[in-house]
């Protein structure tokens, strides 16, 4: 009877152990997201959105080039990145035992914990020194940044799919390549989409190989060969300001809330048909 | 009565690991033919060989030939994929694509080889659950999940699918071990209707299964075959002694 008290007493403290640490994690979490909402609200209105950015220490204007640089140089990295990083991700799985697979497993690796202010220093000495600050640096910086992390989830993704799911489509007569881009791909899917959420999130708040490649702008966009504005930038910008700073507030909330949105529109779309 | 499948000499090696040694026999076309023995035999990659489904294990290799209506799968510039599309296969465990309809996992291999005219997909996904037992129960929700299907349902949706692409063979490998006794009979009985137009390959553990549903057996032990002849003759009259054994349960 003794031991079962005490195993019982074991199993509480546990699991008021994990559900403290839990609460601790959620803390920082939440109090940037009420700081945030709270300091970011007050700079909301509809001018804030659509207007170009003022200079520093002025009053008006709004973070709308900012909005736009960074959906275009997100997107840009996104089309560039995404490709490559599923396809390399879809050969180190499925030849995964291959000396060349272990290699370039190894160096995704590597890639992914390069610091990002190294990305941007390859970007401007590729792009920038060429053709000077523009968004297609910027893209490629971030192309750069994402594949690592698209190909080593959709590796993990891929190697989850059982072999009785191949196997099922190559004794239909269905050759190997396109048992795997077809049934297994969507198979899948889900988590490919993960990874691609997860790399463009990330992507989508760095700044330091965007200072070095898309440089920042207060006008609009002005074709893919010109600096542009991006919202982590303009949340530098607004912080150093001596006034206003409510603006990097605002700046953060809608980078938070892009994010949120990209987040949910991939769930719904590569949600189970069959949940 | 013409044979349809001859194998010759035919082993099997997973990496240094012999699993059949020299297996020679011949099957005939409309029969079923059932491959007993106990675990490890090497039943299941006897007919994996059939198919060519074998080698796409790493490190598996095969010799021998293995004869189609006369003509070496194993030759030289014959393409496995066109191999398998003549001669079908049905898993032990019931394998439908998950993120499929019912009716995109009887059309699959249809449609994954290029086939898109609805009408013919229509036509071929009826006939095959037709020719499965299968239709009766689905017909008013094809556009349901093959996972939401029970079992015995699951392994059927996968006979109709390896039917589709209208094979000349269809291999089974104990495609009743994961049902209950009811769903399994419902498939020894399709398994009698299919013959008609089909030459059936069967694993199977339960000898029972075997006398019920078999013209011929094969008895397979350590890689080798060790008696092949009509069912009746192997389960009342076997020739070896190591045979007999197997069948009256003294192992395996």
């Amino acid at each position: 009877m003794r031991s079962y008290t005490f195993r019982k007493m074991k199993d509480r403290i546990m699991v008021s152990l994990a559900y403290m640490a839990l609460v601790v994690a959620l803390i920082p979490l939440a109090s940037i997201l009420a700081e945030t909402i709270l300091r970011g609200l007050p700079a909301m209105n509809l001018s804030f959105f659509f207007e170009e950015i003022p200079p520093l220490g002025e009053p008006g204007g709004g973070i709308g080039p900012a909005i736009q640089g960074t959906l275009i140089v997100v997107a840009l990295a996104s089309v560039i990145g995404i490709p490559i990083g599923v396809f390399s991700g879809v050969y180190l799985a499925e030849f995964r035992q291959t000396r060349i697979a272990t290699i370039v497993r190894f160096l995704n690796d590597v890639m992914t914990s390069v610091p990002s202010i190294v990305l941007g220093i390859l970007g401007w000495a590729l792009i920038v020194v060429a053709i000077g600050w523009s968004v297609l640096a910027g893209g490629v910086a971030l192309a750069i940044m994402m594949i690592p992390i698209v190909t080593r989830t959709t590796e993990e993704a891929i190697k989850l799919v059982p072999m009785t799911i191949r196997e099922a489509a190559i004794a239909l007569g269905v050759p190997r390549w396109k048992t795997t881009m077809t049934v297994v791909l969507s198979s899948a899917k889900r988590g490919i989409a993960t990874g691609i959420l997860l790399s463009i999130a990330r992507i989508s708040g760095e700044t330091a190989p965007l200072l070095l490649t898309i440089l920042g702008s207060r006008f609009w966009f002005g074709g893919f060969t010109q600096p542009t504005a991006a919202l982590p930038l303009a949340i530098f910008n607004f912080s150093q300001s001596p006034y206003y700073t409510y603006r990097a507030w605002g700046a953060s909330l809608v980078l938070i809330f892009i994010i949120l949105l990209i987040n949910i529109t991939v769930r719904y779309a590569t949600r189970e048909k069959y949940g | 009565m013409s044979y349809k499948i001859e194998i010759e000499d035919l082993n099997a090696w997973f990496g240094k690991k012999q699993v059949l040694q020299n297996i020679t026999m011949k099957i005939k076309e409309n029969v079923v033919t059932a491959i007993i023995g106990p675990s490890g035999c090497g039943k299941t990659t006897l007919i994996r060989c059939l198919n060519r489904m074998h080698e796409i294990t790493p490190r598996a290799r095969v010799t021998g030939r293995v004869l189609l209506d006369g003509e070496d799968i194993y030759g030289e510039g014959v393409d496995p994929v066109t191999v398998r599309r003549r001669i079908g296969m049905v898993f032990q465990k019931p394998n439908p694509f998950p993120m499929m309809s019912i009716y995109d996992n009887a059309a699959a291999g249809l449609k994954l080889n290029g086939i898109s005219d609805k009408r013919r997909l229509d036509e071929m996904v009826e006939k095959s659950l037709k020719a499965a037992h299968l239709w009766d129960e689905v017909k008013a929700e094809l556009g349901k999940s093959g996972a939401s299907l029970s079992g015995g349902q699951q392994q059927r949706l996968c006979i109709a699918r390896a039917l589709a692409i209208e094979p000349e063979v269809l291999l089974m490998d104990e495609p009743t071990s994961a049902l209950d006794p009811t769903a399994a009979t419902k498939i020894e009985q399709l398994i009698r209707v299919l013959i008609e137009d089909y030459t059936v390959i069967i694993v199977t553990h339960n000898m029972q299964q075997a006398a019920r549903v078999s013209d011929h057996t094969a008895f397979l032990y350590l890689g080798k075959l060790v008696e092949y002849g009509p069912t009746k003759d192997i389960f009342e009259n076997p020739r070896s002694e190591l045979t007999e054994k197997y069948i009256t349960g003294e192992f395996g």
